[in-house]
């Protein structure tokens, strides 16, 4: 996968990662009840969440059909028939007592996620993907002595998406998961967002000295932020490697990371890990993938980042590299390409976008989608840095009135600020004529060879023309005078 | 002659004066509520709920009357306490459920209501349908202060066949015209026949098992039970029909009019005899009673023709084996977190899951959860649970092979006529044997049905079951309305009734 890994104290880190994508359905995987979050506790659990005798879980396609794009937009396999099993545990928060869940033949099988880490490009293979039923919740603060039970969250349909031990530090897994995070809400299956837990990963971490096996891992549970997903495992890395180095074994457990102490405490060991007693589930039949379903899913698709950056190059002459920064998402993308449309200068509309928008959206003033300056406006003023009536420098004057929310219109800025280019060549000879007259030194100067005189004479007639002169057309004159 | 009572007339005959307004549905209610009042000893109602059900016979009377009347309309009925019900307690024979109301209805129970059906009340089982002898029951039935067993009206010290016992003893004491059941292994097939009426377990998937509180989730169908074909086959076509919202195993088959093929001659229909059925397992009177009825269908035009269903006696492992697996985790939700039963003290949540369960379950629902946990375990799934689902799937090769010579299966229901009450009840394994005729056609999916075919010991009556191919309940129906018209063993009745 990658080239030499980079080792921590001699030691080679290996992760791999599970998943857990909440997908975007309006209605649970097997009920109709709403998955909407932040509802008053119980009020968006039915019957069938409740597991109330007698009912019964039906497939929502929708689920599916985001399994799915998933699996095309990874190159995976998407399995024909797959199967439903029911993993048995008792847990308050489980109604049945079972989740369903995919076991032995899951829905999408294989593919790979690939991601720039500075330069270098690294691939982490997928072992499988699959469609699962999420758990309640727990709620140990509301009630004295008591605990209580929310259930809304009981059937909000997930995809598990399993990795390959494919990872080799912090900071590929962290480039990792911010990949697939870009991926899933490219494609729309998943908001991504973390805080409610939308997106939860659980990182397996091992080191080994290099050409050992794998070593014995740990997993570290529930990353619900990019910060604490590098803390947790930079901090799961040096505890191991100061265990072996202690002479210890590590103990195959899950953990948790306490952001508030940045360590690792392990929550169980393998000892005390249960039997799922995994079997398929009686109430649900194989869940049968046609051919043209996928197709149908397919032809339905949103254009994915990597096909949309390879046609950025085709179609507006962009470099590689500018493709898939833009790319980087579909809101930038979306962007770039509507002002690239309306101005007809891709490449302009790219510096633009790459420079003086994301400089000031990293700064974190607003999003791509609430960005005061629209791609109309951007295609306006490439506009008139392209048709030479402002200079590259007057145009980020331009941005900055309509950023502010100054102004609004760009022609109105050009006018009001006098940004304008002089492009009237008579007044512009009027001017050199004057200046040619007041500098015979430098005049004598430049016919003598002295090209710095030349210079001097341009920055003369532009500081006369009050800056408005285009510098090109200001060099072009005073050669043809001087000539 | 007197005409004869409104508990003597068929499904078929009293929808007719209903129609007709002979009779009305508040009359017909009132009538069967009072018998169920004043016949308390059979233990075979749990519930009932007056109001509720003269509102259901008010308003099919108002229909009627406004000429709009429904294929059922006023006719009453009583369901099986596995079904779930609005408007009573839904108990599934269990300590676990005692009280619990449901917010919703079972489809069967809707399909029934929307067909016209009268509720007459909830009818005992064994405890989450795990029985055959209906000894099972944690609830107290009507009349009863404890839970009591439910007793054959044939003979009210032998038992009435499970797990369907409450639902047959009713049928046969003449306390509801119609009724319905669940088979998983038998259910259905072994009470009609210890207490000589009429059941039809459907092909699976042609119910809904929505609203049934599950047992074996890929066993559990619904069906009607009555005195004879004929009324099985009008609450058969309400029943059926598919219910793609809420069960995903319902199949995609249309509903079906059983009754318009029930009077089609039954000459040249091959009737396949199974040897494995006749084995020296079988008791003479059982055995003599379904050799008569064997040569009445020559004498109707059929053919007898030998064949084999050879892995018959594997059918038991196998069912004990699927069965407890699937009712393991069905019943994993009884944990007294969200309803039924909790224990009152209880330490950590561990302690609260352990009590609760311990005081909730009788013993043979514990027995089978522990059973169905230890084959699903690791190191013991393969062998047991994977190779019994293959042995199931030769099993229903085996019925493909068969019907390849035959239309129909025929043969004993079970081993023995009803045997007295806690004979068997502290042999669990000999009950289990006494299914051995009902397993192979459940675990296939088949349809199979039981008809009253003669009488045995102690004057006990007899079953005969018919098997189908699949969705072949048309079939079954037709053959077992013509040897009901040929013989009068259904029309017979217990003494006393």
């Amino acid at each position: 996968m990658t080239s030499q890994p980079k080792l921590v104290q001699g030691y080679e880190v290996v992760i791999g990662f599970e998943t857990h994508a909440q997908l975007s359905t309006q209605s649970k995987i097997f009920s109709r009840a709403p998955t909407a979050f932040g509802a008053e506790p119980n009020t968006q659990a039915c019957a069938v969440d409740l597991a109330l005798p007698g009912t019964l879980p039906v497939m929502n396609k929708g689920a599916v059909e985001r399994a799915i794009e998933f699996g095309l937009a990874i190159g995976s396999h998407i399995s024909p028939k797959s199967i439903f099993a029911r993993k048995n545990y008792f847990y308050p928060d489980l109604p049945k007592g079972y989740q369903i869940s995919q076991f032995e033949i899951p829905v999408v099988v294989g593919g790979e996620v690939a991601f720039f880490l500075g330069d270098e490009k690294k691939t982490v293979r997928l072992v499988r993907a699959h469609l699962e039923e999420d758990a309640g919740k727990s709620l140990h603060e509301d009630f004295i002595g008591q605990s209580g039970i929310d259930l809304n969250r009981a059937g909000t349909p997930l995809l598990e998406i399993v990795t390959e031990p494919d990872i080799r530090s912090s900071d590929e897994a962290v480039a990792y998961a911010k990949e697939l995070h870009k991926i899933v809400t490219w494609i729309g299956i998943c908001d991504g967002n973390m805080q409610e837990g939308s997106f939860r990963c659980d990182a397996n971490v091992s080191v080994r000295k290099p050409g050992q096996p794998l070593g014995t891992r740990r997993e570290i549970k529930n990353l619900n932020s990019f910060k604490f997903m590098q803390q947790a495992i930079d901090y799961e890395v040096r505890w191991q490697i100061d265990q072996i180095e202690d002479g210890h074994a590590i103990q195959q457990a899950t953990v948790l990371f306490d952001p508030d102490t940045g360590e690792t405490r392990a929550m169980r060991t393998k000892e005390d890990a249960a039997d799922y007693r995994y079997f398929p589930d009686p109430d649900l039949p194989p869940l049968v993938i046609s051919d043209e379903w996928v197709q149908r899913v397919k032809a339905a698709m949103t254009e994915l980042p990597r096909t949309m950056a390879a046609r950025f190059v085709a179609d507006y002459g962009l470099p590689e590299y500018d493709a898939t920064t833009l790319t980087q998402s579909k809101a930038m993308a979306a962007y770039f390409e509507a002002a690239a449309k309306a101005s007809g200068q891709p490449k302009l509309v790219s510096n633009w976008v790459m420079g003086e928008l994301s400089r000031r959206l990293n700064s974190g003033e607003a999003s791509i989608e609430t960005a005061p300056v629209s791609a109309a406006q951007l295609a306006a003023l490439v506009g008139r840095i392209a048709d030479g009536t402002i200079s590259n420098n007057a145009g980020k004057q331009v941005f900055e009135a309509l950023w502010s929310g100054e102004a609004g219109e760009v022609d109105a800025v050009i006018e009001a600020k006098g940004l304008k280019q002089m492009n009237d060549s008579g007044a512009l000879e009027k001017i050199i004529d004057e200046v040619i007259a007041a500098n015979a030194d430098n005049v004598a100067q430049y016919k003598a060879g002295k090209e710095k005189a030349f210079n001097a004479l341009v920055g003369q007639v532009m500081k006369a023309s009050k800056g408005k002169a285009n510098p090109g057309q200001v060099n072009e004159l005073l050669k043809q005078k001087l000539a | 002659m007197t005409s004869p009572a409104l508990h003597d007339l068929s499904v078929a005959e009293l929808a007719r004066q209903l129609q007709k307004r002979e009779v009305s549905a508040v009359e017909a209610a009132q009538h069967f509520l009072g018998r169920i009042q004043a016949a308390p000893q059979f233990g075979a109602f749990v519930a009932l709920n007056e109001e509720a059900t003269l509102a259901q016979a008010r308003a099919a009377d108002e229909r009627i009357a406004a000429g709009q009347a429904r294929a059922l309309d006023g006719v009453p009925i009583a369901h099986k306490d596995i079904f779930v019900t609005k408007k009573f307690p839904s108990t599934a024979g269990s300590k676990m459920l005692a009280g619990y109301q449901s917010p919703f209805d079972a489809t069967v129970v809707t399909r029934l209501a929307d067909a016209g059906a009268v509720t007459l009340g909830k009818l005992n089982c064994d405890e989450f349908a795990m029985g055959s002898a209906n000894e099972n029951s944690a609830i107290a039935p009507l009349g009863f202060e404890q839970p009591a067993p439910v007793r054959n009206p044939w003979d009210s010290s032998r038992v009435p066949g499970g797990s369907s016992g409450g639902s047959a003893a009713a049928v046969a004491a003449r306390l509801a015209p119609a009724v319905t059941g669940t088979d998983t292994g038998g259910s259905i097939r072994q009470p009609a026949s210890f207490c000589g009426i009429t059941g039809i377990k459907p092909t699976y998937g042609r119910a809904s098992r929505y609203g049934m509180i599950a047992f074996a989730s890929s066993l559990d169908q619904a069906g009607p039970m009555a005195r004879s074909a004929e009324d099985c086959a009008l609450l058969l076509s309400a029943i059926c029909g598919p219910d793609p919202d809420r069960d995903s195993t319902s199949l995609d088959v249309p509903a079906e009019d059983f009754s318009r093929g029930l009077n089609d001659s039954i000459e040249g229909l091959r009737i396949g005899v199974p040897a494995e059925f006749f084995g020296e397992g079988l008791a003479p009177d059982v055995r003599a009673a379904v050799d008569g009825a064997l040569k009445e269908y020559e004498k109707l035009g059929a053919t007898l023709v030998p064949i084999s269903l050879p892995r018959t006696e594997l059918s038991i492992p196998v069912y004990y084996i699927i069965a407890p697996a699937e009712a393991s985790s069905n019943l994993s939700r009884f944990d007294g977190v969200k309803f039924g039963h909790r224990a009152k003290d209880y330490g950590d949540l561990t302690d609260m899951y352990k009590k609760t369960r311990a005081e909730g379950f009788g013993d043979e629902v514990k027995r089978r959860i522990m059973i169905g946990a230890y084959v699903l375990s690791h190191g013991y799934y393969d062998a047991y649970y994977l190779q019994a689902q293959k042995i199931r799937r030769m099993i229903a090769d085996d019925f493909q092979q068969a019907f390849k010579s035959c239309d129909v299966i025929a043969g004993p229901v079970a081993p023995t006529v009803a045997w007295k009450l806690g004979e068997k009840s502290a042999d669990p394994v000999a009950n289990y044997l006494a299914d051995i005729f009902t397993l192979p056609g459940s675990l296939a999916g088949l349809p199979g049905m039981s008809l009253p075919a003669g009488f045995g010991e102690g004057g006990m009556p007899v079953g005969l079951q018919l098997i189908g191919n699949y969705f072949g309940e048309s079939r079954l129906l037709n053959a077992a309305h013509r040897f009901q018209q040929a013989t009068d063993f259904h029309l017979r009745r217990p003494e006393g009734i």
